[in-house]
Formats: C-alpha cells, sequence, structure tokens
C-alpha cells in the first residue's frame, strides 16, 4: 500500500514538466510550427527560475522570470519560422543549443562554478490533508503548488482556449489552412506568434518546476531529454491536451516505477542507468505502434506568405 | 443580420437590372503568357452571368482579380458602379464580394459552424450558437441543409461547397462568384445547387458562373461572357444554342502545326494495350472506371476532356507513379501494370506528365536533369562520366533548341524551355510509347510549336503516342484518333476525319447522348 | 517544408560571413557581461589559437570530431533525412570502440585499428537503423525517434561505466584502458594530433567524392532535392533514405571511436560535450557540403580552443563557445531562409503549388513500401 501510494504521488510529481511541455509544445504545433527549442526553453526556465530565486530569494519572482525567458524563446523562435520562413528543425535545435549554452554561461558567471547552491523548494500543499476516511492514501496528495495547477488549472484553461475560444479557433485554422485562415480574416502571423509564446512560457515553466520545486537546486543537464520526451508525446497524443497529458502520465509512472524497482532485490544487479532508458525507449515503442500515419497538423513545418 | 441579408426583390441601394460588378479592360500577364488581355465584364444585380470558356482561357483569372486574391497589371474594378481598389479578399468581402473556389478555402477538420465563425475577431467564448442559428436560418429560407456540427472533412464534396456558400452569405455578400461549382458535383447536387441560385438572384443577388459545361450554364444563366485564350470572345443570351456557344468557346483550329494525313495507321498492331483499367483519385474516390484503349505504332490517340474527370490519374498510372485497382496495361509483350517508373521506362514508355516542374529536380542542373532517368548509361568505373553527361546535354540542347546552359538549375527556366528539357529527356530514347499530358499549357506560341512539331515527328518514326489535353484545338491538330474521357469513363471515340468540334464540345460536357 | 537548402556560389561565402559577424554583434553583450572587452575577446577566439604551433595543432585536435558529425549530418540532410541523433551515434561508436579495444591486446596493430574503426561504424548505422526503418515503413517521423535516442545513449554508456566497465583499479565511473595496439598513434611528437584527424579528412574526401561525382552521390541529392521528381525519374527514394541515414550513423560512430582511440583511451562519461548537436551546426554553416563542413570545422574548433584561452586570460566562461554555436546555427539558418525567400523565382498558378519534400517523401516512400 505504502509503494502505490508512494508510486502515484511520485507520478504525479514526476508528470508535472512533461504536462508543461507537452501543452506548449502542442500550442506550437498546432499553430503549424515544430519547436523543437523546447529542451532549450525548458532548460533555461529551470536556470533562469532557480537563480533569480537565489538572488532574490522569492520562488514566486523565479516563476516570473522563467515566464518570461519562455516568453523571448517563443518570440525568437517565432522570428525565425514565421517571419523569415527559417528551416524549422535546424531553428529549433540552434534555439535549444544557444540557451543551454546561455544558461551555462549565466551559471558560471554569477555562481563561479563553485559548490552546489540550494534555495528552500516551494512547500508542499495537500488541500485534503486531515480529510477523514483518506488514510494512508491522502499522501497521493502531497503535492507542490506547480503540479496542482498544472492539473487543476493549466489543463483544463489550455484545452478551453484551443477548444472552445475564438482564439484556440485560430490557432487550430492556421495550423491547419492558413490560406483559408487568411481569406477568412485572420492574421496568421500574429496568431502564430502568440501560439509559440504561450508555449514557450508554458514549457519554461515546466523547467522551472524542477528547480523550483523538485530538486531546489540546478545542475548541468538538469532537462536531460524531457523536452524531447514531450515532443514525443504529443505526437503520441496526436495533438490532443488530453492525450498528452495521459502520455505524460503514463511516462511519468514507468519513470516512478524503474526507480523504486531499483530497491527491489533481483533488479539491484542491473546498473539504474539502464533502467533509467526505459522510459525513452517505451515512448519510441509507443510512437512506433500508435504513431504510424498520424495526421499532422495540415500546414506543419510550412511557413506562410500570401501569394 | 441574418444570412443574405434584405428580404426578396428589396435590395437597398441597389434597383433590379442596375450593373452590381463590373471588370473594364482586366490585363494580366504571367511571364510570357497573357492570361487576361483586356477583359471587359459586367453581372447585374439579380441576375446569373455565366463566363464560359475552356481551361486555361482565363476564366478563372479574371474573378480572381475581382475577390482580391491576384493583382492585375491593368483595368479597374466597379462595384455598384463606383471604382474599387480590392487588393485582399477581405476589400472584397467588405465591398460585398465573395467567392467560392475551386479548391475550397474550409479547415476540413473543424466543424461546420467553426468554419463559420473563423476570422470574426477574437473573444474568448466562440460564438458558435451563431453559426447554429445562421445555419438553420438558411436551411428554412434557401433549402442549404448542412448540420453545423459536422467536421467538414466527413461531409460530401457537395456539402462542403453549400458551406462555402453560406460562409459567404453569412458575411453578407451581394455578389456571390463560383468557380466550376459543378465540377464536384452529382447530378442531383446540380439541381439543388441551381435551386439556391434562383432564389438568391430572387432576391436581388448576383451571382457569376465560371463554367465550361454548356448544359448547364443554358439552365441557369441569364448572359453568358464567353472567354477564349484570354479574350472575350463575344457576350450572349442564355438560350443562346449549345451548338453556337460550343462554337464560341473551341474555336477554329488556327495552328500552323497539323499531322499529316498520310500514315497507315490501321495496317500497325496496337503498341499500348490499355484493358478495363481502374484507379482511385488522391481522395479515394474511384478516378477511372473500366477505361480499355489501344495505341498502335506511328499513330496519336488523343483524349479530350475538360480536367478532373480522370486524366491525372490515366497518365499517372501509365508513368508508374500510381497503382491501378484493376485492369491491366501492356507494352508489346511487357506487361507494365502497377509497374514502378524504371520498369515502364524499360518497357519503352517516354513520360511527359502535366506537372512538368514536379517531375524535373528543379535545384539540379539542366545536364543532370537530362540523364537522371539512366544514370547508370552514365558511368565510367564508379564515378559519373561527367565528360558523357556534357556532351549529351550540348547536343539535346542544341537538338531540342533549349535555351539554357547545361549548368542552369532548371528551376531559373522558363516554362517553354522546362517543357523542352523534359521533352529532350523523354525523346532521346527513342521511346515506342510516349504518354503526353498538357503539353502545351502556359507556353507561348512559339514553345507551342515546337512541341507539337516534336509529338508530330516521333509519330512519324513510329512511336505510339497518347496525348492527354483540355485543348481542343491541338488534339484536331495533331490526333488521328480522338477519345473523350467523361467522369473517369470514355464515352466517345471518334477518327480525325470525323471529328466535330460542335460534337466532342458536347461530349466532353457530359451531352454525349443527346446529341 | 523540408530542406531547401540553395547554394548560390557568389553568395555563399557573403551570407557565412555575415552570419559569423553578426553573431560576434549579438554575442558581445554576454562578453560584456561577463566584464571583457568583445573585441579583445574576439582577437584572443579567432586569432591566437592561430598564433603558436601548438594551439594551432589544438585546433586540428578541437576539430576532428565535428568533422565527422559534420559530414554526417550533412549527408543525412542531403537526402532530407532529418538525422537529429548524431550525439546518440557517437556514443554507440566509442562503445564499440571501448569494448574492441580492450579485447584486441596481442593483436597486431593494423587489425586492432580495423577491427575497433568497423566496429564503432556499425555500431552507429545500428543505432542509427531504427529510426531509418520506423521513418521510410510506417512515416514515423525521424527526427523525435533519432532525438530520443540521444539520451537512452549516454544512459548506455553510463550503465557501462556504472557497472560492467567501471575501472576495477581506480574505482571511478571509467572503463579500463584499452590496449595499447588499438590506440590511434600520435601524428606529431608532443601534441594530441592523432590519425582521427586523417581518418576524419579521408572520410570527408570520400563523402565528397561519392556526393559530388558518382551516381548514388547524384540520387541523393536528388531525392534530398525533390523527392517526386527523383521518384519519377526512377530513384528509389526509401533506399537512398536508407542508405543516406545508416551511412550518416555510421560516419557519427567513428568519431567516438576516434575520441576514445585518440584521446581519452578509454570509455568515459563526458566523452562528447555534445558533438552530434555541434555537428548541426558544422553542416549548416557549411552550407551542407564537404569542403564547407571542412572550413566550419576548422573556425569551430579555433573558436572553441580560443574560448578555453578567453576563459583563463580574459575570466569569461568558456561556455560562451555554446552561445556562439547556438547563435551562428540561428544566424545562418535565418540569412539562407532570407536568401531563398528574396531569390526564390515565382512561378504563376501553375500545376498544384509547391510540394514539400515531408509530405511527397512519405507520399513517395510509402508507395514504395508496397510489394511488387
Amino acid at each position: 500500500m505504502t509503494f502505490l501510494v508512494d508510486l502515484l504521488a511520485a507520478t504525479l510529481r514526476n508528470a508535472t514538466p512533461l504536462v508543461y511541455g507537452t501543452v506548449g509544445e502542442t500550442y506550437a504545433e498546432r499553430s503549424g510550427v515544430l519547436n523543437l527549442g523546447i529542451e532549450g526553453t525548458m532548460y533555461a526556465g529551470a536556470f533562469a527560475g532557480f537563480a533569480t530565486a537565489w538572488v532574490t530569494g522569492s520562488p514566486l519572482l523565479g516563476l516570473a522570470a522563467a515566464i518570461g525567458v519562455g516568453l523571448g524563446a517563443g518570440a525568437i523562435m517565432a522570428l525565425l519560422t514565421v517571419t523569415l520562413g527559417a528551416n524549422q528543425h535546424v531553428s529549433g535545435i540552434g534555439l535549444t543549443i544557444g540557451l543551454i549554452g546561455a544558461s551555462e554561461f549565466t551559471n558560471r558567471l554569477i555562481f563561479q562554478g563553485g559548490e552546489l547552491q540550494r534555495i528552500e523548494p516551494m512547500p508542499i500543499v495537500n488541500p485534503f490533508d486531515g480529510l477523514a476516511g483518506l488514510g494512508e492514501v491522502g499522501a497521493i496528495f502531497d503535492q507542490y503548488a506547480l503540479t496542482w495547477i498544472a492539473f487543476l488549472v493549466v489543463v483544463p484553461v489550455a484545452w478551453y482556449v484551443l477548444q472552445r475560444s475564438s482564439f484556440g479557433l485560430e490557432i487550430r485554422a492556421v495550423g491547419e489552412n492558413p490560406e483559408a485562415a487568411d481569406a477568412a480574416g485572420v492574421n496568421v502571423a500574429r496568431t502564430r506568434y502568440l501560439a509559440l509564446m504561450i508555449g514557450g512560457a508554458l514549457m519554461a515553466i515546466g523547467g522551472a518546476f524542477i528547480t523550483l520545486a523538485l530538486l531546489g537546486s540546478f545542475t548541468l543537464d538538469i532537462i536531460a531529454g524531457r523536452g524531447w520526451v514531450c515532443v514525443a508525446l504529443v505526437i503520441f497524443g496526436r495533438w490532443r491536451i488530453g492525450r498528452g497529458v495521459i502520455g505524460a502520465l503514463i511516462f511519468s509512472l514507468i519513470f516512478s516505477l524503474q526507480f523504486r524497482l531499483r530497491i527491489l532485490p533481483g533488479f539491484g544487479e542491473l546498473p539504474f542507468e539502464l533502467l533509467l532508458a526505459l522510459p525513452y525507449l517505451v515512448v519510441i515503442a509507443a510512437l512506433a505502434i500508435s504513431g504510424r500515419n498520424v495526421a499532422y497538423p495540415g500546414a506543419y513545418l510550412k511557413p506562410y506568405r500570401r501569394s | 443580420m441574418g444570412v443574405g441579408g434584405a428580404p426578396a426583390g428589396a435590395s437597398p441601394g441597389v434597383s433590379p437590372g442596375a450593373p452590381a460588378l463590373a471588370l473594364r479592360g482586366i490585363t494580366k500577364r504571367f511571364g510570357d503568357l497573357v492570361a487576361n488581355d483586356r477583359i471587359d465584364f459586367e453581372v447585374r444585380a439579380g441576375e446569373v452571368h455565366a463566363l464560359l470558356g475552356e481551361n486555361g482561357a482565363g476564366k478563372t483569372t479574371a474573378m480572381r482579380i475581382a475577390y482580391g486574391l491576384t493583382h492585375p497589371d491593368a483595368g479597374q474594378i466597379l462595384v455598384r458602379n463606383e471604382l474599387k481598389a480590392i487588393r485582399s479578399p477581405r476589400d472584397a468581402i467588405e465591398a460585398g464580394v465573395g467567392m467560392v473556389t475551386q479548391h475550397f478555402a474550409l479547415v476540413r477538420p473543424m466543424t461546420v459552424a467553426e468554419n463559420l465563425v473563423l476570422g470574426r475577431g477574437s473573444t474568448l467564448r466562440l460564438d458558435l450558437d451563431q453559426a447554429r442559428r445562421q445555419t438553420e436560418e438558411a436551411s428554412a429560407r434557401l433549402g442549404i441543409k448542412v448540420d453545423p456540427a459536422a467536421r467538414v472533412a466527413d461531409l460530401s464534396v457537395g456539402e462542403q461547397q453549400r458551406v462555402e456558400i453560406l460562409k459567404a452569405l453569412s458575411r453578407e455578400c451581394r455578389i456571390l462568384i463560383l468557380d466550376e461549382p459543378t465540377a464536384v458535383l452529382v447530378p442531383d447536387e446540380v439541381q439543388a445547387l441551381f435551386a439556391t441560385l434562383r432564389l438568391l438572384v430572387g432576391e436581388g443577388m448576383s451571382v457569376v458562373f465560371i463554367s465550361h459545361k454548356l448544359a448547364e450554364v443554358r439552365a441557369i444563366s441569364h448572359r453568358i461572357t464567353v472567354l477564349r485564350r484570354g479574350e472575350v470572345v463575344g457576350m450572349v443570351d442564355g438560350q443562346t444554342a449549345e451548338r453556337e456557344l460550343a462554337r464560341m468557346m473551341v474555336g477554329r483550329p488556327s495552328f500552323g502545326v497539323e499531322r499529316s494525313p498520310d500514315a497507315s495507321q490501321a495496317a500497325h498492331e496496337p503498341i499500348l494495350r490499355i484493358r478495363d483499367l481502374h484507379a482511385t483519385g488522391t481522395q479515394g474516390l474511384p478516378a477511372l472506371t473500366d477505361v480499355s484503349l489501344d495505341v498502335a505504332a506511328g499513330e496519336i490517340v488523343g483524349v479530350a476532356g475538360v480536367s478532373g474527370n480522370g486524366q491525372t490519374e490515366l497518365v499517372e498510372v501509365l508513368s508508374g507513379m500510381r497503382r491501378p485497382t484493376g485492369g491491366s496495361i501492356t507494352v508489346g509483350d511487357t506487361e507494365v501494370t502497377a509497374a514502378n517508373p524504371t520498369a515502364v521506362m524499360a518497357a519503352g514508355v517516354g513520360r511527359i506528365p502535366e506537372d512538368r516542374h514536379a517531375s524535373l529536380v528543379g535545384d539540379l542542373s539542366v545536364a543532370y536533369n537530362l540523364v537522371l532517368e539512366r544514370l547508370d548509361a552514365f558511368r565510367r568505373g564508379g564515378r559519373i562520366d561527367e565528360p558523357a553527361v556534357r556532351a549529351h546535354a550540348d547536343e539535346l540542347i542544341a537538338r531540342f533548341d533549349i535555351r539554357a546552359r547545361p549548368d542552369d538549375p532548371v528551376v531559373t527556366l522558363s516554362g517553354g524551355n522546362v517543357q523542352k528539357v523534359l521533352l529532350a529527356r523523354v525523346l532521346s530514347r527513342d521511346p515506342r510509347v510516349l504518354v503526353v499530358s498538357q503539353p502545351t499549357r502556359g507556353l507561348d506560341v512559339g514553345a507551342t510549336e515546337y512541341v507539337r512539331s516534336q509529338l508530330l515527328a516521333a509519330r512519324q518514326r513510329g512511336a505510339a503516342v497518347l496525348l492527354v489535353s483540355e485543348d481542343l484545338d491541338e488534339l484536331l491538330a495533331l490526333a488521328d484518333r480522338l477519345v473523350v474521357l467523361y467522369e473517369g469513363r470514355l464515352v466517345g471515340q471518334v477518327t480525325a476525319a470525323e471529328a466535330d468540334v460542335e460534337h466532342l464540345g458536347m461530349l466532353m460536357a457530359g451531352r454525349g447522348r443527346a446529341a | 517544408m523540408r530542406s531547401r537548402f540553395r547554394l548560390s556560389p557568389w553568395s555563399t561565402p557573403v551570407l557565412v560571413l555575415a552570419a559569423i559577424l553578426i553573431t560576434f554583434a549579438i554575442t558581445a553583450g554576454p562578453i560584456l557581461l561577463a566584464g571583457a572587452n568583445p573585441i579583445q575577446a574576439y582577437a584572443l577566439f579567432v586569432i591566437n589559437p592561430l598564433t603558436s604551433g601548438f594551439t594551432a595543432i589544438e585546433v586540428l585536435v578541437t576539430a576532428t570530431p565535428i568533422l565527422f558529425t559534420g559530414a554526417a549530418v550533412a549527408i543525412a540532410f542531403r537526402a532530407g533525412y532529418w538525422n537529429i541523433g548524431a550525439e546518440g551515434q557517437l556514443l554507440l561508436g566509442a562503445i564499440a570502440a571501448a569494448g574492441v579495444g580492450m579485447v584486441v591486446g596481442g593483436w597486431p596493430p593494423i587489425a586492432a585499428l580495423a577491427a575497433m574503426i568497423i566496429a564503432g561504424a556499425l555500431a552507429g548505422a545500428a543505432w542509427a537503423l531504427v529510426p531509418a526503418i520506423l521513418r521510410i515503413r510506417f512515416g514515423i517521423d525521424e527526427v523525435v525517434t533519432t532525438l530520443l535516442l540521444n539520451p537512452v545513449a549516454l544512459l548506455l554508456v553510463n550503465g557501462l561505466l556504472h557497472g560492467p566497465w567501471r575501472d576495477p583499479v581506480t574505482g571511478f565511473p571509467e572503463s579500463p584502458r584499452i590496449a595499447a595496439v588499438a590506440e590511434f598513434p600520435q601524428l606529431l611528437e608532443r601534441s594530441r594530433l592523432h590519425l582521427g584527424f586523417l581518418l576524419a579528412l579521408a572520410v570527408i574526401v570520400i563523402a565528397w567524392y561519392v556526393l559530388a561525382r558518382t551516381p548514388a552521390g547524384l540520387r541523393l541529392r536528388a531525392a534530398g532535392l525533390s523527392p517526386h521528381g527523383a521518384r519519377f525519374a526512377g530513384i528509389n527514394v526509401g533506399r537512398t533514405l536508407l542508405a543516406a541515414a545508416l551511412v550518416s550513423g555510421a560516419i557519427a560512430g567513428l568519431a567516438g571511436v576516434s575520441e576514445v582511440a585518440g584521446i581519452q583511451n578509454r570509455l568515459t562519461s563526458g566523452l562528447s560535450p555534445g558533438y552530434g548537436y555541434t555537428g548541426i551546426v558544422v553542416a549548416t554553416l557549411g552550407t551542407l557540403t564537404m569542403p564547407g563542413v571542412v572550413l566550419a570545422a576548422l573556425f569551430l574548433g579555433d573558436l572553441t580552443v580560443g574560448a578555453s584561452t578567453a576563459a583563463r586570460s580574459l575570466g569569461i566562461p568558456s561556455q560562451l563557445g555554446a552561445v556562439v554555436q547556438g547563435v551562428l546555427l540561428l544566424t545562418t539558418v535565418a540569412l539562407l531562409a532570407l536568401r531563398r525567400y528574396r531569390f526564390r523565382p515565382t512561378r504563376p498558378e501553375e500545376g498544384g503549388g509547391s510540394e514539400t519534400a515531408a509530405e511527397v517523401g512519405a507520399a513517395d516512400v510509402a508507395a514504395e513500401g508496397q510489394p511488387g
């Protein structure tokens, strides 16, 4: 029982950065732009959040800094791919290299490569704390505020805006058929800029969650491919927010499970890194099975210019 | 404001019969091609005015200009007698002009209601109820029945067209342009569309009806303006006889290049044999049904028909680019049904498809494109025999009068020279069978004559030529025998001697049995 | 829109030079932030490494792995195959090289080196195989799968180093040293320049020859430039993509061999500071041509050596190198896009509009995947 409660709590916790990242990438791709800058944006969000919180002592200011960095990263991606029509693959990789480099550069400037600095992690809140009848199970709901916000605010609001608001309609339209959207009077470039910037802010929050809440510190290679996982989850979720979140939970469950398997006899013999690789392999396998002939957004990878 | 605006008969500001939209001296060139040459056209309030002409006559270009999708080189647009600068679809919409283009401007994965409200400005909430009310109102008033909650991709093309019309009406348009609206419809749907159009003009709206189908044009139009090669041939009454319209639309053969009536093709065995061919189009719908055809050595067989009747699929199947769903194709004794391009070429088939740019690699040089089909013949040891490639290019450039250097990327060439590169690549291999589609579309007169003379020379050398063209003049000038493709079936066959322009025009317009 | 790098010889050097200058202008910000003079810093970055024999040779040493990965990426991109997995393929090559290198003690040196090189190339190609098959048979985007395999490869390295291959003598997470016969010989006395550099140049010369001079190379270029046009001319686009992917993986694997046999002499987890990703910068900056790759790799090698000097003498963190790389990649790709936009001739509404390689490629591949 403790094992299961512990596992489920860890699943929600570890899924949190993936949920932010997947929702953010979904916004970008639904507008027609593949944002491979996600890995770097999460990294920069993680660093900017941590550094700001460390300097000011305020995790909230750290979060605000991460959001600012994310908006900026989205805007740069938009400038390259929307305004200039540059290749989206190369632009995204360049953004990731540049943002990781800039974060590590600044990290070096501020912390001089000295010993690991720590901040007080954001507190854990449990709205059901002390609720009679939950007993041991209540520990599942010991979560960070950013986790609660991810599942209870960001996911439903992002879904509502995308599916039920006219702004979301415009995002989906420019991602499917920019010619038709343009003919109907939608400003294609403006819509894609906004989608990329909102998406970038969400990715950066996902990164900041790791430093501000999960770890309370910043280490090199802190994102470790989580951004790439989000890109895969978007395809796995077929560009639907709900399915993407389910994918994030499944990935996180496997990720959290392998951590706990290590202490079991029999598994202890295996180097833990091999178990760590398991979730990535599961994602690739899931793509190989469910990603066949999926319908990409109609204008995926295509810049738009009125003829 | 509801769909369509004012009630029947009382359109504010426009008295019935006054010109609602007028084009004055519209001229548009694309490179060497004059798509519109001083076009004058007008449509009155309360009328359906047809724009009739063959493919490439300039009908669509003229109306794209009226809707702000294309910018004219010269000329004026007047809306309700007022000079208007229409630079974008948004300007057109504001002036009360709506257009249903041939390729619908709809977002396919979205619902009908979503498509209707798209572009009405950003709000936090989608007013899909408004869209629902509009569709209900339209359904009650105009008989346009669409489910607002349906996904556009799930609708038939006829239903999609109704959504497009509804979209234009919901933007309060007073002048509705329809580009080949019946091309995608089945007969029942055509009748429903016509009923809707009659209701709309009854309310004082204006409709511009672009088509090449004689019967339909006569059935719906008050007046007809006929275009040929970018020029207005004349404007006639809607009741003008089909024969007269066909004559105006097609004109008479007027090209210098003509087939010599000598070859005794009947004596030859057929080389290309097509039997009971079936194929589906890109959208999974049947595109070819039961097509059987022979082409003999030294014979040009012309395939006439308006675009979208299966010509593209026929050429793709014969080129090895599309798999047929049934039937067989043989070249001599070699079966090439469902063969890949390499096998098709090995059987002796030369291919010149309609999309000539996509059939070459634009960023590669002329010289490389000329040898791309048979690189192994230009190999010395493990490497490309560059001097041989170069010599080959020099020879073909001279022989086919290609105005380019061997190293020029194909993408920098004019349309005529691109076509010559393709011709040279194919004809230099002396093919037994030649599959050619729209070989002169978009070319200037000089290039056109050159291409035609080359096709005749191939016939003279004993090639079996299948020539697909929407240009009846071209077919009459070149083909020994003509077949007509209509809705994926061969609906008629005539020899060059018996060929009669008006009769062919009617076959192409689906009026074969009535004639 | 997949790849469309139009090469217009008269302006390519100008364009790349402009990208470098813009990059320097942008990265002046971080240098000022670090309290240094940008002009002085750039002098250190670019010129200083070339002023002494030792540092000039270090430039070649630093350029060696990215010569491999740059060539690997350029070949794949030329074919329209987006291999972003050179990093993982490099690591697999390194694992194979270390594995072979540890057991070939007593072999003749030629045999030992050949075994290691072949094993590394095969391992890199094997790591590239699964994404390539998924793309060609099922249309699954190779970008995501090649990317995801990069962290997996790193975990594999770490798993080996914390498990079976942990150095029994020191207990450090490093593999035991490879056999002496398996070490790449040094090319110059008292320098780190090793056989890997010559191997990289040989690979690039061969790649250049194949791409520019052979039918196979022309087919690969045609498939990348216009999958539809290539298929129409009878080229098997699916097979071409597969070959490009495997060759790309093999060359990236050689980068790993070169680092293990030439520099580290063992498998370490810090073997590659992102050489696979730097390969994308090198390939793009070199406009996907082999001579361009050589120039770009040497330039980035120069910058990297200069950055470490600058770190010591001016106190600018050497991580600036990564910032420069990222900005350089972005400015280059932006300028290439700008040129294409400005100089691409427009065609009037003819045919069905422009094809996209992604779509056409998938359709082509699907059609070719069918039997018969």
